[in-house]
């Protein structure tokens, strides 16, 4: 089934789609939209109703290919990483250690050896000169950015961010903030703290 | 219109304006306000909208406490108003004089007169309000005068622009659909009053722009940082649900982009990020009080503001 939702405003093409789909009770319909706004309506809409939706972009408009009844794949990844799921390290300077040349190497190596880690964990969350890791001028972007890549989050601490001077140099991860890495921290299993 | 749209068309355009003009075309203030003598400063603004509910007196009064927010949010009191209105002519007569009916309550709730007014033959119906507000010219409230540690307050929930489109789909159910009108038809006359009285140095009302929007041009034109603490925010609950199920207006994900970039959002909020940026019909005041005075505002507190570029934080 195909839906032309095209030229119409808002609520329009998800009421449309809502029909369409309670026409259904398994099968792929299929709706045309012409904007963002309407794209976005739509996903979310199948998605609040179990569909996968799946997103084509044709030449000035959207498909959006909507499968409902069947089983749907859409949560695996998330799945992944279960015997890291509740480790976070906790990272508080640019050095490991007191002896800042050695330091800088060690907290090189250190990272890189955690890529290897069987037990890799959920979270790393920079704080106080742990930023200058995560920010313009960092030696290790390269080994987070792929530590990133692999499933882990970076996160680096706002206020600290904002107290270097940082803020608008952040290469790495996001930004949090004290809420929630008090809230990170005391739900962790365990936290490794360097 | 969404904003980025607006400032496209009107670019480089220039306005003359006289030493009298305290508030004019220049900055994002919510009205013209200019200088008489000096005890009397006049507010002047226009703003009408198509019907966001079914009942037309019920519409009128929305329209006219929408357009009467403008004033408010200058800290001004209306002094008399002019009808702008736009109908076809199938629309029954008596669905006209109860648009009117409605706005006029609401003109007489506010203390001010209705004088006059303008119709013209439109395809959809439109109804607000030209209104003339009065002000000390020294006790103006601007956008712009916001300064680092204030605390930042609403005088109305969000999400009003997620329900209407959910009114619309008739998804709604007439028990939020109440409540939602409830919100809209109130002026926003106390919250203007409590805020003068209670020191505030800056304000705006909460319309098409949706909060983060709004909050932004305060942020930029004073040229602080408004730190917005998500968790603080009232919502009328049912629009997560409306939401999440895409009843969402255009204007949301247009005021998003325009806003990407100066609006940081520092954690993930989930749906309440869209809602945030919702277009808002007859929304609450935004105001910010240093903070020896806050506890004198009896309404939201949802943030601070703080040294800064004109940026808007969401922690």
């Amino acid at each position: 089934m195909v839906v032309d939702a095209r030229g119409l405003p808002c609520p329009k093409p998800v009421l449309m789609t809502k029909d369409a789909l309670e026409k259904v009770s398994e099968g792929v319909v299929e709706v045309l939209v012409d904007n963002e706004a309407s794209k976005e309506n739509v996903k979310r809409f199948a998605e609040k109703q179990g569909c996968c939706v799946e997103i084509v972009e044709e030449d000035g408009y959207y498909k959006l290919r909507i499968a409902k009844g069947y089983v749907c794949s859409r949560e695996a990844p998330e799945e992944k990483q279960v015997e890291g799921k509740n480790k976070v390290v906790l990272i508080l300077s640019d050095s490991m250690g007191e002896e800042r040349k050695l330091g800088e190497l060690l907290m090189r190596a250190f990272l890189s050896t955690l890529k290897e880690a069987t037990n890799r964990p959920k979270r790393l969350i920079f704080v106080n000169r742990g930023v200058f890791l995560t920010t313009e001028g960092s030696k290790v972007i390269d080994v987070l950015k792929e530590l990133e890549d692999m499933g882990v989050e970076i996160y680096s601490c706002g206020t600290c961010l904002d107290y270097f001077g940082l803020k608008d140099k952040l290469l790495v991860g996001k930004i949090t903030n004290m809420y929630d890495t008090v809230e990170e921290l005391l739900n962790a299993d365990s936290v490794v703290r360097v | 219109m969404g904003p980025a749209e607006l400032a496209r068309i009107l670019e480089g355009l220039e306005v003359e304006a006289g030493e009298e003009v305290i508030a004019g075309f220049g900055g994002f203030e919510d009205a013209a306000v200019v200088k008489v003598d000096d005890s009397l400063a006049l507010i002047a603004t226009v703003d009408f909208i198509t019907p966001v509910v079914d009942d037309p007196f019920i519409f009128g009064q929305i329209a006219a406490a929408n357009a009467l927010s403008d004033v408010y949010a200058m800290g001004g009191q209306p002094w008399f108003a002019l009808n702008v209105l736009c109908f076809p002519s199938c629309i029954p007569e008596g669905w006209v004089r109860d648009i009117v009916k409605g706005g006029l309550s609401k003109i007489r709730e506010a203390g001010a007169f209705l004088l006059g007014g303008h119709t013209v033959d439109d395809t959809e119906p439109k109804y607000g309000l030209c209104v003339v507000g009065r002000v000390h010219p020294e006790r103006v409230i601007t956008n712009s005068s916001a300064v680092p540690r204030c605390k930042v307050f609403l005088t109305k929930p969000i999400g009003l622009g997620v329900v209407v489109t959910a009114i619309k789909a008739q998804m709604a159910s007439s028990d939020v659909v109440k409540r939602t009108v409830d919100v809209m038809t109130t002026l926003n006359k106390d919250a203007s009053m409590k805020m003068v009285e209670a020191g505030a140095v800056a304000a705006t009302d909460i319309t098409g722009f949706g909060l983060l929007g709004h909050a932004l041009e305060m942020a930029r034109s004073s040229g602080v940082d408004i730190v917005i603490e998500a968790k603080k925010v009232p919502v009328i609950e049912e629009a997560f649900e409306y939401a999440s199920m895409g009843l969402i207006p255009a204007g949301a994900y247009s005021n998003r982009d325009f806003c990407s970039g100066d609006v940081v959002f520092e954690r993930d909020v989930g749906d309440l990020e869209i809602l945030m940026f919702d277009p808002q019909t007859s929304g609450g005041l935004l105001v910010a009080v240093p903070y020896e005075k806050a506890h004198l505002y009896p309404y939201w507190e949802i943030g601070y503001t703080v040294e800064g570029k004109g940026k808007v934080r969401v922690v």
